[in-house]
């Protein structure tokens, strides 16, 4: 069986941007594979490279088999995309587009009638289908703007940053569509600077910071050395005095960090026993108001192996598309 | 089979939102009525002098209305990324290319024969050749459309488009002889005239219509052919090495 996307030393650079440095990867046939990165990092060029839009510099690029690499456009029939603005046409209505868009695969008028009627049914659509596409809400948009990419049925469908911009309920509706195509056999390569998104739905997912890929495996793996650690979050009704000597003189097995005034992290290698924790801390003066164990998370090692803090990422981001 | 599909689905829709709109086919009509009326107004002469103007408004109404039409339909889809999604499909960039100019060839075409039957009510066409007339009108309207082609590659802003255009077009009009005869531009404007597409398309008109022509009609398609093919091959370059960059 071939992999659905083979990426060798792919590199490109606009003017004085290395936009892509190099990156090499595999996704497998009928994989979600997730790309996660910050504002700039080469997403999205990525995904131009890979669909035909651009051209690279150096590299290779197979696609369901097909070398790409001198012919950008040659495996477009078995590629389906979802940019990340929606760039449909304004003056056609919902259903149009649609209808457009899989003729431009060649479908034939009444598959294409039938399909066109099936996703606006299943993207919530039908009720709107007759209006025009610019007056459409962001949501809208967005989820017309997917459907016209699984309109031919693509054997590979590129996302990228399908949930950026949209409220938190249509979010989740297009995650669980984005999960049902996964399980019917779509490959799905998705980018997302949405640390919880990608561990939720995909398989593997490559970290791509400033163009280079710093690490790619699955979410258990990547998660695993953080999954082995054991850390509790004691908040305080109070900003307690200085209790850090004390507590490492008394628990010398655990770690104490105060990651704000009145936030003490604690971190072990075995699981924590809160009890004797508390009652330290309030014999101490301390007067503790919550005390709770700490998923570890995709964003934890994000955040250690690439240094981003994942807040800055996310807010950044907000501006730009106006909150999730 | 499913190449054709996409093909006419292209077309119809650029028909459809752009060529078929009712601003679109006014605008298609009343230019050339106004090019008519301003060459009669300024000539001062009468009916009889309609064969000889003929060629002129035809080309003219054929030149505007293609260049104008294509920076819409592929300037303005270029800059709101909707052109994405046909470079997106499954569809050699030629055939796309094809699908993408054939509305603005028949709407120019559409164009000519606006003063066409205009003149057929005033004047006497019954000397017309329209075996040279059609093809050569239909030529007149894909070199032209591929000329709008190319400027709208070379350019990223509707706006742009249509100053460059202009740019070009004005001076086509006073270089080709639809107006003036070759012959009475001075010398050094000469070769300029025989580097345009127009002057070709011009000369198989003025001879369809009254006899007038200077060069061989075969040689004034050959060239017109040439112009066409060219043209449609540097644009398609350009395509490739500035949008797929
Ligand atoms: N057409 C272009 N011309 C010049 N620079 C570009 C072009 N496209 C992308 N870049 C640059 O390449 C880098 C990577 O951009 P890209 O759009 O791939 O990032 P991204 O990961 O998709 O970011 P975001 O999360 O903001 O969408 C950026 O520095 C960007 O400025
Ligand atoms: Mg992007």
């Amino acid at each position: 069986m071939t992999d659905a996307v083979v990426v060798r030393n792919l590199s490109k650079a606009f003017e004085d941007v290395q936009a892509v440095a190099g990156i090499s990867f595999t996704v497998h046939r009928g994989e979600l594979f997730g790309f996660l990165g910050p504002n700039g990092a080469g997403k999205t060029t990525t995904i131009n490279l890979l669909t035909g839009l651009a051209r690279p510099d150096t590299g290779s690029i197979r696609m369901g088999g097909i070398d790409c690499t001198d012919r950008p456009r040659a495996a477009q029939h078995l590629v389906g995309v979802v940019p990340d603005e929606s760039n449909l046409y304004p003056e056609l209505t919902g259903f149009e587009n649609l209808c457009f868009c899989a003729a431009l695969y060649g479908l034939p008028k009444a598959e294409r009638r039938k399909r066109a009627r099936e996703l606006l049914e299943t993207f919530a659509l039908a009720a709107a289908s007759d209006r025009k596409f610019a007056s459409y809400s962001k949501g809208m948009k967005r989820k017309l703007t997917i459907a016209a990419g699984i309109i031919h049925r693509p054997d590979i469908l590129f996302l990228d940053e399908p949930t950026t911009g949209i409220d938190v309920a249509s979010a989740r509706q297009l995650r669980q569509l984005v999960a049902e195509l996964h399980d019917r056999g779509t490959t799905i390569f998705l980018t997302t600077h949405y640390i919880e998104e990608a561990e939720r739905l995909c398989d593997r997912v490559a970290f791509i910071v400033s163009g280079r890929i710093v690490r790619i495996d699955t979410v258990e793996h990547l998660v695993q050395p953080v999954q082995e650690k054991h850390a509790v979050r004691i908040s305080f009704a109070t900003t307690p005095g200085d209790l850090q000597d004390g507590l490492s003189e008394s628990f010398p097995t655990l770690g104490f960090t105060f990651a704000a005034n009145d936030v003490l992290r604690v971190e072990s290698d075995r699981p924590v026993r809160v009890g004797p924790l508390i009652r330290f801390l309030e014999e101490h003066g301390a007067e503790v108001s919550e005390a709770r164990r700490m998923r570890p998370s995709l964003e934890d090692i994000f955040v250690e192996i690439t240094g981003i803090e994942a807040d800055a990422m996310r807010g950044e981001k907000e501006k730009k598309g106006g909150g999730r | 089979m499913k190449l054709w599909t996409a093909f006419w689905n292209i077309l119809r829709k650029d028909m459809r939102t752009y060529y078929l709109k009712p601003p679109n086919i006014s605008w298609g009509l009343i230019f050339p009525l106004a090019w008519t009326g301003m060459f009669f107004v300024r000539s001062g002469s009468g009916l009889e002098s309609i064969p000889v103007l003929l060629p002129g408004v035809v080309a003219v109404s054929v030149l505007f209305g293609t260049t104008s039409m294509l920076a819409v339909a592929i300037t303005f889809e270029k800059k709101n990324r909707s052109f994405e999604r046909l470079l997106l499909a499954p569809v050699p960039l030629e055939l796309l290319m094809l699908a993408k100019t054939t509305g603005a060839i028949l709407f120019g075409v559409a164009n000519a024969f606006v003063p066409v039957i205009m003149a057929l009510f005033l004047a006497d066409l019954s000397e017309l050749a329209w075996g040279a007339f059609v093809p050569a009108v239909f030529l007149i309207a894909v070199a032209s459309t591929f000329l709008g082609l190319f400027i709208a590659v070379a350019v990223s802003e509707v706006f742009e488009a249509q100053t460059f255009s202009n740019f070009l077009r004005f001076p086509m009009i006073f270089l080709c002889g639809l107006f003036f005869p070759i012959a009475r531009l001075p010398v050094f404007l000469r070769p300029l005239s025989y580097a345009l597409p127009l002057t070709y398309g011009a000369d198989v008109l003025h001879g369809a219509v009254h006899g007038g022509h200077s060069m061989p009609f075969a040689l004034d398609f050959a060239v017109l052919g040439v112009f066409c093919v060219g043209l449609f091959a540097a644009s398609l370059a350009n395509i490739k090495r500035k949008w797929i960059a």
